[in-house]
């Protein structure tokens, strides 16, 4: 099946099974490498990329639902050299470790700060809203506790612009 | 000084953080490969028994895969480790020892034709019966080691010669507490499977992948291939995450995806699914270690006497040196007069067990920190003033007779839980989800030994190379790989700062065997601490080359940077340090005596839970850490590590387990076999205590290992306060906690 995609802002057509995963779309066919497998069973979030807007695990979804659909991998997060409010905010606050996981929170976090999802009224229901909303991003490194902090910081940034 | 250079002590960002956070980091699936095919791996299917053929479908289509045996292997057919008992093929005629156990491997063009393929090939074995429990394998009525099952056993005498002495210093004892601990296998969970690639070329076999230690893969390379050092060279690719995991198994990925490109004369690469991964691949080992301690009236200890046994799996690997661990850390940071530990690891049908972080020590820990609450409730004291009365300080001596003269943080570490401990939280209450909770608080103090166990690092005298390049800039080249803990930016930082050159002008470079000596592996909280001293050291004496060299060129008094320019136009300039131990630093293998390790670090532990009583579920509602790591060469780093550590040890307490049915991991994927989310996990307060190590870099000592160690305890600890009932095997899950209701203290 022929099925037309935009991936981080360009059009792409690709001549697939319309079963293959998007996941192997993305890293085969296009070469964006930059999503990752982790389990392979939508329970790690390595794989997470926006579709229409949308984070989902692109081990789940297959390519034939994606024809005339937008998808956003971490490839497109940053504009040219200028990093996303999230990427800069994991590299300045060690939110980064192995790195594997790494695409997969930026795309969700990216997510959740730019649609505004971060609104808790303190620090601790801040926090604890974003541990809700990247509960499907799962981090082996960390304890999490510094990506937390890379994401509030990277919110209220892009709250204050 | 230049204000460019990174001050130690300052939290540089990882200097691989772009990379990673914008998904350009090229991890071994990404690499490129022309042509690359392709591995799959058949697995034995049975638990125990002898392989009598391999069986294709003759109705499948085998023109286009390649197909390897223990046949095709050129060399010896063996992971080569500590003993060279486990096979990288089981050859027809063997004994099959585990359900997962490698049999023969499959390479195709694409990977779901290898998979596919693989699904054709069937094992025939003659089944035999499997030994699971550690009773089974030491009662040894089937032999999978040697005549006995025991890989190894260990012996720790202090205070007394024979058993006798021992059981006076007991009966002398005014209070014996006593308890059975049990831990569970653990997975590593790194994020990032199990992956390696091979390919041959002009009769060299080139080998990349992830892993933690590039010469372990080298010498089990030679062994396997039968070639010399410069037959085969093994790169890591950026790793997506080890904890342990990728220390020895990467060796088995390794001499497959050797043997299949071979076979199929192209690159050939496999890459482990999740299910994969988690089924054959090692894990923590399980481990029942039977403590009894005596304290006479005034509540000093008199004596501990402490049984280890740890499943070791199916082959030795490296578990004579995890118990090795395990029993050295097993008596505690204590001051206690007599000590006797006995260890044994045995051989069992189950996949191998191996090394994870803490190494033996976590397993240990649990069940002396589990002791040590017990003897606060028995004497009605509180439980971290019990422990700042009785815990090893400067001037006391270890289970091992090791008199400890610097660096112990226990008085820090204490007070820095003191300082932050408030309140604890009331009893009875009522959780966010409306549903009646009892809560409580326990607390626990530990060491960790840092770097390899006895004289394991004067045997490996690993080493480091600084080189000036003929570019002008800096290389740092050494084995140690980077998983995720740092080391690239903490050697940058170290050499940058030991040279007084801008950070930028500092390269650390990826580890091959062809381009780093051999500095050792990234193990046992080593890498900061033995090797940076070494990046260090190597640093500062070629600045010191460089100056004399000016000084002769008539340079001197220049700045080091306008120097080495001119240098560099001469050609590369390097300097290689080895490792040296510390003065004093004296181990006795046979009698189990002396400097366990170099230095310890040591930490506190404080938890507070709540319990539902309506799910039984366990959450931590806070977790502080206080853990001496003699300097922070990079805070940020550092606390990352500890915070990382510490989740996994929650974990471990409460949600993690590998459960094993027959042999085989039940619960191989990530559904079932579960880690904790950032959900599950409370917000972690860390805080850094600074007791500086004499030999370290700018007196800095391991962290790696020590924050898995605690916790469990302090959890279990903790649960026990919560509901007035003793919890004394791993993890404390909801099923646990239910089997517990009739004998709650009431409310």
């Amino acid at each position: 099946m022929k099925v037309t995609l935009t991936v981080n802002g360009a059009m792409h057509a690709v001549e697939v099974s319309p079963w293959k995963r998007l996941l192997d779309v993305l890293r085969e066919d296009l070469r964006l490498t930059g999503t990752k497998e982790g389990c392979g069973e939508g329970e790690c979030g390595a794989c997470t990329v926006m579709l229409d807007g949308e984070a989902v695990n692109s081990c789940l979804v297959a390519v034939g639902q994606c024809d005339a659909r937008t998808v956003t991998t971490v490839e497109g997060l940053a504009r040219g050299d200028v990093l996303h409010a999230v990427q800069k905010a994991l590299v300045a606050c060690g939110g980064a470790q192995c790195g594997i996981c790494t695409p997969g929170i930026a795309v969700c976090a990216a997510h959740v700060i730019d649609r505004g999802l971060v609104i808790g009224r303190d620090e601790p229901s801040a926090r604890a809203q974003v541990r809700e909303l990247l509960a499907g991003n799962i981090c082996r490194c960390t304890g999490y506790q510094l990506i937390v902090d890379a994401v509030i910081a990277a919110a209220r940034e892009v709250g204050e612009r | 000084m230049d204000p460019a250079v990174p001050a130690i002590g300052s939290s540089l960002p990882r200097v691989d953080g772009v990379a990673k956070v914008t998904g350009r980091a090229r991890y071994l699936d990404d690499l490129d490969a022309a042509g690359a095919w392709h591995g799959a791996t058949v697995r034995s299917k049975t638990a125990f028994g002898v392989l009598e053929a391999i069986d294709l479908d003759p109705a499948f289509d085998w023109s286009q895969v390649v197909v390897a045996t223990a046949a095709d292997i050129p060399g010896a057919n063996v992971i080569a480790l500590i003993e060279d008992d486990q096979p990288a093929l089981v050859k027809i005629g063997q004994r099959v020892m585990h359900v997962d156990e490698a049999i023969a491997l499959v390479a195709a063009p694409t990977r779901a034709l290898a998979f596919e393929a693989a699904k054709h090939i069937t094992p025939r074995v003659r089944a035999m019966t499997p030994v699971y429990s550690l009773e089974d394998a030491l009662a040894c009525k089937q032999p999978l080691y040697k005549d006995t099952n025991v890989f190894k056993q260990f012996l720790i005498r202090k205070g007394h010669e024979a058993d006798a002495e021992l059981d006076a210093a007991f009966a002398r004892a005014a209070q014996v507490i006593e308890g059975t601990y049990d831990t569970s296998p653990q997975e590593q969970m790194y994020i990032e499977p199990q992956a390696m690639m091979a390919e041959w070329r002009d009769g060299r076999c080139f080998i990349v992948g992830s892993m933690q230690c590039p010469y372990y893969v080298h010498k089990a390379m030679k062994a396997l291939l039968g070639c010399g050092p410069d037959g085969v060279v093994i790169t890591q690719s950026v790793t997506g995450g080890g904890f342990g995991g990728k220390e020895e198994y990467p060796s088995m990925l390794a001499a497959h995806v050797a043997v299949l490109a071979a076979k199929a004369k192209r690159a050939v690469k496999i890459v482990y699914d999740r299910d994969e991964d988690i089924a054959a691949t090692t894990k923590r080992h399980p481990c029942r270690t039977h403590h009894r301690l005596a304290v006479d009236a005034a509540g000093e200890i008199l004596a501990v006497d402490i049984d280890v046994v740890m499943d070791g799996g199916a082959y030795l690997t490296l578990s004579p040196v995890v118990l090795s661990r395990g029993v050295l850390h097993a008596a505690g940071p204590y001051r206690c007069p007599v000590v006797r530990v006995r260890g044994r690891v045995v051989a069992t049908n189950h996949p191998p067990h191996g090394a994870f972080r803490g190494f033996g020590a976590p397993q240990t820990t649990f069940a002396y920190e589990r002791q040590m609450q017990k003897l606060a409730i028995a004497r009605g004291e509180d439980p971290l003033a019990l422990r700042k009365r009785l815990a090893l300080r400067s001037g006391d001596t270890t289970a091992t007779g090791q008199l400890l003269g610097f660096s112990v943080g226990t008085d820090e570490v204490i007070a820095a839980i003191e300082g932050v401990a408030g309140t604890a939280p009331t009893r009875d209450g009522t959780g966010p989800t409306g549903a009646p909770v009892r809560r409580g608080r326990g607390v626990c103090f530990y060491f960790h030994g840092a770097g390899f166990t006895g004289s394991g690092e004067q045997r490996l005298a690993g080493r480091a190379t600084i080189a000036l390049t003929t570019a002008g800039t800096f290389e740092v080249r050494s084995s140690s790989t980077d998983i995720g803990q740092g080391s690239i930016t903490m050697f940058t930082q170290i050499a940058a700062g030991a040279l007084g050159v801008d950070a930028s002008l500092v390269s650390v470079i990826d580890p091959s065997t062809a381009n780093v000596p051999d500095s050792g592996p990234t193990v046992a909280s080593r890498t900061c601490m033995v090797v940076g001293s070494l990046v260090d050291q190597g640093s500062r004496a070629l600045a010191g080359q460089l100056q004399t060299w000016a000084a002769e060129n008539g340079l001197g008094g220049r700045p080091l940077l306008e120097i080495a320019k001119a240098r560099s136009a001469h050609g590369e300039l390097t300097h290689t340090v080895q490792y040296e131990p510390p003065p004093g630093i004296e181990w006795n293998d046979t009698t189990y005596t002396g400097s366990a390790y170099p230095v310890y670090g040591w930490a506190a532990c404080l938890v507070d839970v709540s319990v539902d009583l309506d799910t039984y579920e366990v959450t931590i509602d806070r977790c502080v850490q206080a853990v001496d790591v003699g300097k922070a060469i990079n805070p940020s780093i550092v606390k990352g590590q500890i915070e990382g550590g510490t989740l996994q040890a929650l974990g471990w307490a409460v949600l993690e387990n590998v459960v094993y049915k027959d042999g085989k991991v039940a619960n191989a994927n990530m559904t079932n076999c579960i880690v904790p989310t950032f959900a599950d996990a409370p917000d972690l307060e860390t805080i850094l205590v600074e007791v500086p190590y004499p030999f370290g870099p700018s007196g800095a000592k391991g962290v790696g290992e020590i924050p898995m160690d605690g916790p469990a305890a302090a959890v279990a600890n903790a649960v026990e306060n919560a509901l007035g009932v003793a919890f004394d095997r791993l993890p404390i899950s909801p099923e646990a906690i239910a089997a517990t209701k009739s004998q709650w203290s009431p409310s």
